[in-house]
C-alpha cells in the first residue's frame, strides 16, 4: 500500500496523480502530491515507476497501511528502485529491459521439472529392486 | 439530464483502456472514426497487463498449423481452429507495428524479440499510440451503464467523472466493452478495478455470456503481498509448517496440489533452485517481482517464506461476454466485446490461455471489435439526438424503496464464495448450490434497495457487477456436471462427451444456462 510522499522530493508535477489507476492521490494545497484515499490503493507500484523524482514509497503489504515515515522510506535505500530496475529516465542504458528472456527461463524450469521427475522415478525403481 | 453533466458525441466509444481497449481504439481510428476511450483508472496503468509482462502467442507461419492442432486438442472440445489461426496471424503483423513506441530488445542471436513485452512499457506505448492516432482519452471516467435506442441497438453510455464527481454521457454509434475480466475481489496484482463492470452492463443491454464456469485459475505469491508473478515459482520447492518438503511437481497442474496443502495449513516455499544467472537478471526481467522481497528483508533465493494463492477469476479464467460474430459483436447490435471482457473459449477452450494466448486475444479481438464498431458507426451515424434509454438497473434504479445496502459486505461475500479453495478449486454440486443461493439473496437485496451517489455509487455498481458475475460463474459450474479442463467437479470426475460444448449463461434476476450444440466430431477429434 502507498505509505508516504517524500515532500522534499516531490516537485508537484502531478504525474502520479494522473497515473494512479485507483485514484488514490491528489494535488495538495502546497502543490505536492498527497495520499487522499489510501484504502483504495491496490499496491500496483506503478505510481513509483511513473514518478521521475522517486518521491513515493509503496510498502508491499496489501491489507493495511503500516505507517512508514518519510525518514524510514529514505533510509530504506528502496526509493526509486522500481524505476531504476525498469531502466526508466536516467537509468535507460544501464538497466536494460531483459524481459525477452522470460520464455527461455520458463523453458529451463520446465526442463528442470522433467529432470527431477526422471530422477525421482529412477530413485523409486532403485528402492523397489533393493 | 443531471446538472453539470458532461455530454460528448463520438463515432465509437471504447470502455476500458487496458490492452484490448487501447488496441480497439487505435483500430477504430484507422477506419476514420472519431473515438473516445473512457477508463475507470488511467489508460496506461489500468488493468492486468500494466503490472505484468505478457508474452504473446507468437508463432512463425510455418509452425502455425502444428500450434493450432496442439491447442485445439488441449481445448477439450471447446476451441475453434479458425479463431486460433486468425489471432496468430494478427499477432504476427501487429506487434512489429509498435516499433517506435516500444523499445524492443534484441535477443542472443541478434533477432528482434517481439514476443514478450514488459507490461508498464507496453501500456505506456499503447497510450502513446492511441493518443497519436487521435483517440480522445478520458481517464478516471468509469462507465456505469449503457444507453440503448428504441430498436435495441446501443446508443452510448453514461458514467461518472471521478474528479468533481460529475456525471457524463457519451453518445456513440457503437460501443466496445473492454473492461477486463474479474478476479472476484481477490488481491490479484493489477485487478482491483476489474470488477466485471462490462459483463453487467452488457447483460443489462441484452448480451449473453459464455464459459463462465472456467474461473478457477490461481497464481502463487509471497503471503501478505499481491505479487503474483509466477515465473520464479516454476522453480519452487514447497514445504509445510514443519518444514517438511511436499511432493508437489511444478507444471501446469500445480494449483490443486498447492490448494490441498493450503487447506491443511500454512504453505511455504523455497526458490533455491532458481539458477544463479537467472537470479542475476531477474530485476531486469520482472522488476516488480523482487521488490516485495527486498523491502520485507527476505532473501528470495535462500530464505523459506510463506505463500498464498491468488484467484484470477475470469482473468486467466476464460468466461466473458459471448461474441456472436467474427467481428466480436455481442448478441446486442452495436455492442462489441474485446479482451478479457469477452469469452476466450474460442481460442483457449477449457484450459487457461495463460498470458500468451490471452494477450494475443486482447490484441486481436480489440482490433476486430474496434474496426467493426467504427464501420458500423460510420454507416449508421451516431444519432446523438435520438431518444436513448438507460439500461442500468441494480445499484442505479432500485426495484423497491432505496435503502441502505452493505456494499463492502457484498464484496467480501463474493471474495469468499468465488475464491475459497474448497469452494472453487474442488467443486461440488451442494457447495455450488449454497454459494448460488447466498449470492442470489445478496443480488435481490441490492437490486431491490441499493442506491448511492458519486464514488459510493460507483462502488455499489462494482459490487453489483461482482455479484452478477459470481452468480453466472456458479450457475454455469453447477450445470456443467462433469470435469473438463480447469473446471473440476469432485462429484463428477472425468469428462462427459455429451458436454463437449460451450455453455451460455444469461439473465440478471433469473440466471439461465444452456449448452450450445456440440461442434462436429471431426473438429474436436
Amino acid at each position: 500500500m502507498i505509505e508516504v510522499v517524500i515532500e522534499e522530493r516531490c516537485d508537484g508535477c502531478g504525474t502520479c496523480v494522473d497515473a494512479c489507476p485507483s485514484d488514490v492521490l491528489r494535488m495538495g494545497e502546497g502543490g505536492k502530491a498527497v495520499i487522499a484515499a489510501q484504502a483504495d490503493c491496490q499496491t500496483c507500484l506503478l505510481c513509483e515507476l511513473h514518478c521521475p523524482a522517486d518521491a513515493l514509497f509503496v510498502w508491499p503489504e496489501i491489507e493495511q497501511p503500516v505507517g512508514i515515515t518519510a525518514a524510514q522510506a529514505l533510509a530504506s535505500g528502496q526509493l526509486g528502485a522500481f524505476r531504476r530496475d525498469s531502466g526508466w529516465g536516467e537509468h535507460a542504458g544501464t538497466f536494460t529491459n531483459q524481459h525477452w528472456r522470460m520464455g527461455a527461463i520458463f523453458e529451463r524450469a520446465r526442463l528442470m521439472a522433467i529432470e527431477l521427475a526422471a530422477a525421482k522415478s529412477a530413485r523409486s525403481e532403485e528402492g523397489s529392486t533393493s | 439530464m443531471t446538472r453539470d453533466a458532461v455530454q460528448v458525441a463520438a463515432d465509437v466509444l471504447v470502455i476500458g483502456g487496458g490492452l484490448a481497449g487501447a488496441w480497439a481504439a487505435v483500430a477504430a481510428t484507422r477506419e476514420g472514426a472519431r473515438v473516445v476511450l473512457v477508463d475507470k483508472g488511467h489508460c496506461g496503468t489500468s488493468g492486468v497487463t500494466a503490472t505484468a509482462g505478457p508474452g504473446h502467442w507468437w508463432v512463425p507461419p510455418e509452425q502455425r498449423e502444428a500450434a493450432v492442432a496442439d491447442r485445439l486438442k488441449r481445448s477439450l472440445g471447446l476451441g475453434d481452429p479458425d479463431w486460433m489461426r486468425r489471432i496468430l496471424d494478427l499477432t504476427w503483423t501487429s506487434l512489429p507495428s509498435l516499433r517506435g513506441y516500444y523499445d524492443f530488445s534484441t535477443d542472443d542471436r541478434g533477432q528482434v524479440a517481439y514476443r514478450g513485452l514488459r507490461g508498464p512499457e507496453y501500456m505506456r506505448a499503447m497510450r502513446a499510440l492511441a493518443t497519436d492516432a487521435g483517440v480522445r482519452i478520458l481517464d478516471h471516467h468509469p462507465a456505469l451503464e449503457l444507453l440503448r435506442h428504441g430498436d435495441g441497438s446501443i446508443a452510448g453510455a453514461s458514467g461518472l467523472a471521478l474528479r468533481g464527481e460529475r456525471p457524463w454521457t457519451i453518445r456513440a454509434g457503437a460501443v466496445v466493452l473492454a473492461t477486463g475480466g474479474t478476479a472476484f475481489a481477490s488481491r490479484l496484482l493489477g485487478s482491483a478495478t476489474n470488477t466485471g463492470d462490462g459483463l453487467l452492463m452488457g447483460a443489462e443491454a441484452g448480451a449473453d455470456l459464455s464459459g463462465m464456469e472456467f474461473s478457477n485459475y490461481y497464481t502463487p505469491s509471497l503471503a501478505g503481498t499481491n505479487m503474483a508473478r509466477s515465473m520464479a515459482y516454476s522453480f519452487a520447492r514447497w514445504f509445510d509448517a514443519d518444514d517438511r518438503e511436499l511432493d508437489i511437481p511444478n507444471g501446469p497442474d500445480v494449483t490443486p496440489h498447492l490448494a490441498r496443502a493450503l487447506l491443511k495449513g500454512p504453505l511455504f516455499c523455497r526458490l533455491d533452485r532458481v539458477p544463479a544467472d537467472i537470479r542475476a537478471v531477474m530485476p531486469q526481467v520482472q522488476p516488480n517481482f523482487v521488490l516485495p522481497f527486498d523491502r520485507l528483508g527476505i532473501d528470495a533465493y535462500r530464505d523459506r517464506f510463506e505463500v498464498t494463492l491468488h484467484a484470477e477469476g475470469t482473468v486467466r479464467g476464460i468466461g466473458g461476454l459471448r461474441v456472436a460474430d467474427a467481428e466480436c459483436q455481442t448478441a446486442v447490435v452495436g455492442l462489441y466485446a474485446a479482451g478479457d471482457a469477452a469469452s476466450r473459449e474460442l481460442v483457449t477452450g477449457a484450459i487457461s490461455g495463460g498470458g500468451a494466448v490471452n494477450s494475443s486475444w486482447a490484441l486481436s479481438s480489440g482490433q476486430w471489435a474496434g474496426a467493426a464498431a467504427a464501420r458500423r458507426a460510420l454507416a449508421s451515424g451516431t444519432r446523438a439526438d435520438a431518444l436513448a434509454v438507460a439500461t442500468g438497473r441494480a445499484g442505479l434504479r432500485p426495484r423497491r424503496t432505496a435503502g441502505t445496502f452493505d456494499t463492502s459486505g457484498a464484496v467480501a461475500a463474493v471474495r469468499v464464495e468465488l475464491n475459497a479453495y474448497d469452494k472453487n478449486i474442488f467443486r461440488r454440486g451442494e457447495a455450488l448450490d449454497a454459494s448460488l443461493e447466498r449470492l442470489d439473496g445478496i443480488w435481490r437485496e441490492l437490486a431491490d434497495h441499493g442506491r448511492a451517489e458519486g464514488r459510493a455509487g460507483l462502488r455499489l455498481r462494482e459490487a453489483a457487477a461482482l455479484v452478477a458475475a459470481g452468480r453466472w460463474s456458479k450457475a454455469a459450474a453447477l450445470t456443467r456436471r462433469e470435469s473438463r479442463g480447469m473446471h473440476r467437479r469432485e462429484d463428477a470426475q472425468g469428462a462427459d462427451p455429451r458436454l463437449a460444448a460451450r455453455q451460455r449463461v444469461q439473465g440478471l434476476d433469473r440466471v439461465v444456462t444452456r449448452f450450445e450444440a456440440a461442434p462436429s466430431q471431426a473438429e474436436v477429434a
